[in-house]
């Protein structure tokens, strides 16, 4: 299943990427489970996906629970919490 | 309702006059938010932020009599006491003018898609977001 993948702020430094396509096990299915798979990847990501660390998430940009569903052709952001305003 | 997330700066003034054209508008409310004591540079989730800001803005339509509207964000690089953000609301009164003004700043705080990047004396730094703006936000569900 191919999800388009968005990172923002410290978490796009971090990871030296601002976004990629990837291809995930159909197994993935919501948000929650994406990060997991995606913190699997061990080195900066295990970090930056922790699970102590504060990471919010958008999906086709809507912000969303970890419980939010995704399907092929989603857009998925992961980021930190927000500091506009 | 205007919107809009731009780098350059903007001018309460124009604003203000723009939203309150209709001989109905009894009330103007405004809030700019500026950038204090450091650099800084915004980034944002282009695509996303407007849709965000509308859905707030709407929603404060929901709960208050908002005539027009106007909110602008900036993003990129902004110097000490640059404007950053505004948000001004028509109104017929006083009351719904101030609330939707605090109501959608206090959205815009923790929904829409902003980071903001200091730059000091010892390197550049993210901000990180503070549990009171959460709770801010927090207080219009009751």
């Amino acid at each position: 299943m191919k999800i388009r993948l968005l990172f923002f702020a410290s978490l796009r430094e971090r990871l030296a990427i601002p976004g990629e396509e990837v291809d995930v096990p159909p197994t993935v299915t919501t948000v929650g489970a994406l990060r997991e798979h995606l913190r699997d990847r061990g080195g900066a990501w295990a970090d930056v996906f922790a699970p102590n660390r504060a990471v919010r998430a958008a999906v086709n940009q809507a912000m969303v629970q970890p419980s939010a569903p995704i399907k092929a052709g989603d857009e998925v952001a992961f980021f930190p919490p927000v500091t506009g305003g | 309702m205007k919107i809009s997330v731009q780098r350059e700066d903007f001018d309460l003034g124009a604003e203000v006059r723009a939203i309150s054209r209709s001989s109905k508008t009894g009330a103007v409310a405004s809030f700019i938010g500026l950038v204090r004591d450091v650099p800084m540079t915004l980034e944002h989730y282009a695509g996303m932020t407007e849709n965000a800001i509308r859905k707030i803005v709407d929603e404060a339509g929901r709960r208050w009599q908002v005539m027009d509207c106007s909110v602008i964000h900036r993003y990129g690089d902004l110097q000490p006491n640059d404007q950053i953000v505004l948000v001004a609301i028509a109104s017929a009164h006083r009351g719904d003018a101030f609330a939707a003004c605090e109501f959608i700043m206090d959205y815009l705080k923790t929904q829409a898609p902003f980071w903001k990047k200091e730059h000091r004396a010892a390197g550049a730094e993210w901000v990180e977001a503070r549990a009171a703006d959460d709770e801010a936000a927090e207080r219009w569900k009751k």
